[in-house]
């Protein structure tokens, strides 16, 4: 049966269990997955720029022996001309297999998924929702830690139009005795829904301060994020923001011997170059494990529909 | 003061004190040809007050809109001068076409055939969100 993938609430917590194990064999047996999707096309369909996630997907089909059709840029693209992404769906069903989707607007990729006869798994849309991005941080995770439950994770940086950070909460939240410390400006705060209906509901603990240093010592791991300009619709807000946060040597001083760093890509000012050689640095750990992870999944989506 | 009993038609009753006229508009009630009253802070048998709407025509009505706007209200459906059928509503699960998305990077925005539909997440505080970007009503 054709499934997509919208947001992280649409795993279980068994399938974001399943998707890790499989994407560690993908990571230790390359050669078991090399031709698993011989013969099948992946559309990477990005309506706004992205680098690393667009070159992920593509890695992941190219890897499990796939091929990869996409567009040259959204400028190009039948949307310009004004067709509808339903329309743009359904067209693509008729190419492809499987359909990675960034859209600027947000629920774009539900609309997508309603129309489309083949899986979409949502690769950004707007401000919303980027599972596959979660489903990278959750592998790092597992990887440096081994384990979910018991964890303290900070979430630093802008955690009110954060995407990544909201769905990193909902993932994680299912796990037991998981604590957050959500660090942030007053102005970049986590928006009380989430608070409410995920934190709240599912009596999860959690803290809110604007202090990074005085938060690090208790820290298992610390989930970085960019102030994102596209974010704003007021400029002077963004400018003022944007600095909040700058992660250097000298204010992991108090952190753990083995804290994790994450953060989703691409960094502006709120790592320093200087953290990148300390071993606790796990961001780029996090790109490959992206690709493991679309991969896992891919596979998943593409059993599921009967296409593999 | 009287209003007619109506032979054939819809009474809805039991609207919260203040919100009928808010009713009749987003029920479209002023495009009828046929004799609509709303009476405004009528006295209730429990001493609260409320607002009535008597509409003289059997029509269909949008129940969803009534549920979403003041649920709890009463709905009696009049034939041959005799209640045929009362019913309460509830909140509907789901609104579709009834109210529209304020958040300015909603798909729903752009894409003009896209159906507005939100979905109540949380009946206790009567939160319903967008179905596409989960925005709050």
């Amino acid at each position: 049966m054709k499934r997509s993938l919208i947001d992280i609430v649409d795993l279980s917590t068994q399938e974001l269990d399943e998707l890790i194990a499989c994407a560690k064999d993908i990571m230790a047996n390359p050669e078991k997955y090399s031709e698993i999707c011989h013969g099948k096309k992946l559309a990477a369909l990005f309506f706004e720029p992205s680098t690393r996630t667009r070159m992920s997907f593509e890695a992941a089909m190219y890897e499990l022996g796939g091929n990869v059709i996409s567009m040259s840029s959204a400028a190009s693209s039948s949307a310009a001309k004004g067709e509808s992404v339903a329309d743009t769906a359904r067209v693509i069903s008729c190419y492809a297999d499987i359909i990675a989707m960034r859209h600027p607007k947000e629920g774009a990729a539900l609309v997508a998924a309603n129309n489309a006869s083949v899986p979409v798994i949502n690769a950004g849309d707007g401000g919303h929702c980027h599972p596959t991005q979660t489903l990278a941080d959750l592998l790092t995770i597992d990887i440096q830690k081994g384990r979910f439950s018991g964890l303290t994770v900070g979430l630093c940086g802008d955690l009110k139009f954060g995407r990544t950070v909201h769905s990193l909460i909902n993932a994680l939240s299912r796990y037991e005795d998981v604590r957050f410390v959500l660090i942030s400006p007053e102005e970049l705060r986590l928006p009380d829904y989430v608070k409410t209906d995920v934190l709240e509901a599912r009596g999860i603990a959690y803290e809110e301060t604007a202090d990074l240093e005085g938060a690090m010592p208790s820290l298992d791991i610390l989930y970085m994020t960019r102030v994102q300009k596209e974010r704003f619709f007021n400029e002077e807000d963004y400018l003022r923001l944007k600095d909040s946060y700058i992660l250097t040597p000298a204010k992991l001083a108090g952190a753990k011997k083995d804290l994790a760093i994450l953060h989703p890509l691409p960094r502006v000012n709120e790592i320093s170059v200087a953290v990148d050689d300390d071993p606790r640095a796990c961001y780029f750990k996090q790109v490959l494990c992206g690709k493991f992870m679309r991969e896992a999944l891919i596979i998943k989506l593409l059993k599921e529909a009967g296409t593999i | 003061m009287k209003i007619e009993p109506i032979v054939n038609g819809v009474v809805i009753d039991h609207i919260t004190a203040g919100q009928g006229m808010r009713l009749y508009e987003l029920l479209g009630l002023d495009k009828l040809d046929c004799s609509v009253a709303v009476i405004k802070n009528a006295m209730g048998k429990r001493g609260l007050r409320k607002d009535i709407i008597k509409i003289d025509q059997e029509i269909d009505l949008d129940l969803d809109v009534i549920g979403y706007a003041d649920p709890g209200v009463t709905v009696n459906f009049i034939k041959d001068g005799k209640v045929a059928e009362k019913r309460t509503i509830e909140m509907p699960e789901k609104l579709v076409d009834v109210i529209k998305c304020r958040n300015p990077r909603c798909i729903t925005g752009t894409e003009q055939e896209l159906r507005h539909i939100f979905i109540l997440t949380d009946r206790k505080n009567k939160v319903y969100r967008c179905m596409y970007c989960e925005t709050q009503a």
